[in-house]
């Protein structure tokens, strides 16, 4: 291994609170990680853990929201950020690619006005030098005939296909930072192995740093180097990828681990399944979130589990690794002990 | 093998059914054969679509079938064609001999009892205005049960599939995702029925509900005897739940048979993409895999490819590929497995 990857993104004691009618929801609670060039963090997390809710705020998009903590992006702060600077990062420093791109791509223009009207923006070029732009970008993330396809409007496209004119929108400014929320959720196994391809190539010739937003660990563990599992809006657990899936610390995560189906089970004993479902965060509890769902918090004795009950459990790193479990997992058990077989 | 008792099939389509070697006195509790769905095209605006062309396939009782595919594959419109959502227009649906694929509306309502249905999206496929009670009963009074067996029963479907029956007068939107999901599945199993026919049952829910819903329908067809017809983009859990699997491509089956075989050893060339496609939670196993990245994307319905439909993608294919769509049939050494393809991989 080279130097020690250089931090681009450093986010600290991060929170999301939204006004809603009940009383303020807290989406995001003291979250804090940071993200290196040429690298990918994964996070993952399930419905309403916070994940999507971080991306927006680190690009500035929560409007309504109250957004406390530190965003660094290249040393400069983003939080408290003024809109007019904020654009001149969005598309030139960072940029985001969403789960559905016939949903976030304009239907009216052709899909080369769309990337061209990025570089105009943020370059000031003039239309024909960014219409050229927007062409190139579209033959390097790999659609045929892109001249031709540049003229076309995003109904003309399959997912898949729509997806890499998202990419190439992402890249036209040439970011640092890419930040891909559920980028092929909506998409088939065998395009998504394609475009999770694409963004592995993009990142390393441009040594992108890019944070990666999906509830599927399969996804992670191809794409990721370092990951951040959510669970209500907090950080339940943060390390390289190898770890994670070596060996759990958090409950949660080897309670996911668990209860996948994988294609390389060798047996069909029951999934063992994690009760309950994830947690409102319209009534946070003052504890650890995962409390009602935790087989270690209900193995232990009556003082244990009422402080995880009562005392929200703090992120503690150690071994270039940190859990928020007042109930760790040793490190040396691994996950599972379910037979496994190799598979092509 | 050919058991004497089927119908025999027209030229140009799927032949050599005879793959099971099932003895010949326990007929499979659903048949398809040869089932087609065309959907018309607005005139003069767009083509016709075969969304689904010439599939056949038997489900025993009390057996899974796992229907796999991508989107736009037609494994949803044959779903909807077994439990006649929609009428085939093409082949045949028998359910426990009989032929239901033209059947009127009324005389389908009694087999409503037999076959019915669990779908994808929890929360959009439960009446928001009709609370738990009304929901689960609803297809017992539509069979004319008295309404207060109907609530009992309700109740008792309620404990059955892990929900609480004190909840009866609950409204859907009381539920999260997880539990809605059980209270569709306990409205289908109201009728006692012996096939369900369950459409992507566990893709909306989040990871760590899936399993849950997974065990409990295993559960309950371990418990009630149930046939499942399982139908999800979804190749992990698939494994996990089915019997056989039956891969679909463009409305068409390209590889049947049980699911130790087709897993382990799979001869399409599509399915041995598809599963290589997977991503595993193991980023040990992920970083050692050789994958097989397909090209390009599944072509339309509406403008299918000539010959094989899978041939555009495929690393294999040759001029006869480009010309003669292959048709099922049995693997070298693939025991019971079918696949339709010019060149399957030797098992």
């Amino acid at each position: 291994m080279a130097a020690e990857p250089e931090t681009l993104l450093s986010v600290r004691d991060l929170s999301v609170t939204f006004q809603a009618e009940g009383g303020p929801v807290r989406a995001v609670d003291s979250l804090g990680f940071e993200v290196h060039r040429g690298r990918t963090l994964g996070i993952v997390g399930e419905s309403g853990s916070g994940k999507s809710v971080t991306s927006m705020a680190v690009m500035g998009l929560h409007t309504g929201a109250q957004v406390t903590g530190s965003i660094t992006l290249d040393g400069r702060e983003l939080v408290g950020l003024a809109e007019r600077d904020l654009n001149r990062l969005r598309g030139r420093k960072m940029a985001m690619v969403f789960q559905d791109p016939l949903s976030s791509l304009h239907p009216y223009y052709t899909v080369g006005e769309q990337i061209a009207e990025h570089h105009r923006v943020h370059f000031g070029s003039r239309r024909a030098a960014a219409r050229r732009r927007a062409v190139e970008m579209l033959a390097e993330v790999g659609i045929p005939e892109p001249k031709r396809r540049a003229g076309e409007y995003p109904h003309q496209f399959s997912g898949g296909m729509r997806q890499r004119v998202m990419i190439a929108m992402a890249l036209a400014c040439e970011p640092e930072l890419l930040i891909a929320d559920e980028p092929t959720t909506a998409l088939d196994v065998t395009v998504q192995a394609q475009i999770l391809e694409l963004i592995a190539r993009i990142q390393q010739e441009r040594s992108l740093a890019v944070v990666l937003i999906t509830h599927d660990l399969g996804v992670v563990a191809r794409v990721a180097h370092e990951v951040l599992v959510m669970y209500g809006g907090r950080a339940a657990e943060q390390a390289p990828v190898e770890a994670v899936f070596a060996a759990p610390a958090h409950p949660y995560t080897r309670g996911l681990l668990d209860s996948l189906p994988r294609l390389d089970d060798a047996d069909d004993a029951p999934l063992r399944a994690i009760p309950g479902s994830p947690p409102s965060l319209l009534a946070p509890a003052p504890g650890c979130a995962f409390v009602p769902r935790c087989p270690r918090a209900a193995a232990a004795g009556t003082d244990a589990s009422e402080r995880c009950e009562r005392v929200r459990p703090r992120l503690v790193a150690s071994d270039g690794r940190a859990v928020a479990c007042h109930l760790p997992l040793s490190p040396a058990i691994a996950p599972t002990d379910r037979t496994r077989k190799v598979i092509p | 093998m050919t058991p004497t008792d089927r119908p025999a099939f027209s030229a140009g389509t799927p032949a050599g059914q005879s793959a099971q070697p099932a003895p010949p006195h326990t007929d499979p509790l659903l048949s398809v054969r040869n089932l087609t769905m065309t959907f018309p095209g607005r005139r003069g605006r767009s083509a016709a679509v075969r969304a689904v062309d010439g599939v056949s396939f038997d489900v025993a009782a009390g057996e899974t079938l796992g229907l796999v595919g991508e989107s736009g594959c037609g494994k949803s419109t044959t779903g909807r064609m077994i439990v006649r959502l929609l009428e085939p227009t093409g082949g045949s649906v028998s359910y426990d001999g009989r032929d239901i694929s033209h059947l009127a509306q009324r005389e389908l309502r009694p087999l409503r009892r037999e076959i019915q249905m669990v779908f994808q999206d929890p929360h959009s496929s439960l009446n928001p205005r009709q609370t738990v009670a009304r929901i689960i009963a609803d297809p017992l009074l539509v069979q004319g049960s008295p309404a207060a067996d109907a609530r009992r029963r309700a109740a008792e479907l309620m404990e059955l599939v892990g929900l609480i029956p004190e909840h009866i007068d609950r409204y859907p939107h009381e539920f999260s995702g997880g539990q809605a999901q059980r209270i569709g599945i306990a409205r289908s199993l109201a009728t006692s029925p012996r096939l369900v026919v369950a459409d992507e049952p566990v893709s909306a829910l989040d990871v760590s509900v899936q399993a849950q819903i997974v065990n409990l329908m295993e559960r309950l067809q371990g418990e009630l005897g149930l046939a499942y017809l399982f139908i999800a983009h979804d190749l992990s859990v698939v494994k996990r739940v089915c019997d056989r699997v039956a891969v679909m491509y463009l409305g068409r089956i390209v590889e049947i048979g049980p699911r130790e075989r087709v897993y382990t050893a799979p001869a399409h060339p599509y399915t041995r993409a598809l599963l290589s496609a997977v991503p595993l939670p193991d980023p040990v196993a992920e970083r050692s895999r050789e994958r097989i990245t397909l090209l390009g994307d599944p072509p339309s319905p509406a403008a299918p490819p000539p010959g094989c439909t899978f041939h555009p993608r495929c690393l294999k294919a040759q001029a006869i590929c480009r010309s003669e769509a292959p048709v099922l049939s049995i693997a070298a050494h693939g025991g019971t497995r079918q696949v339709a393809c010019h060149f399957p991989e030797a098992a």
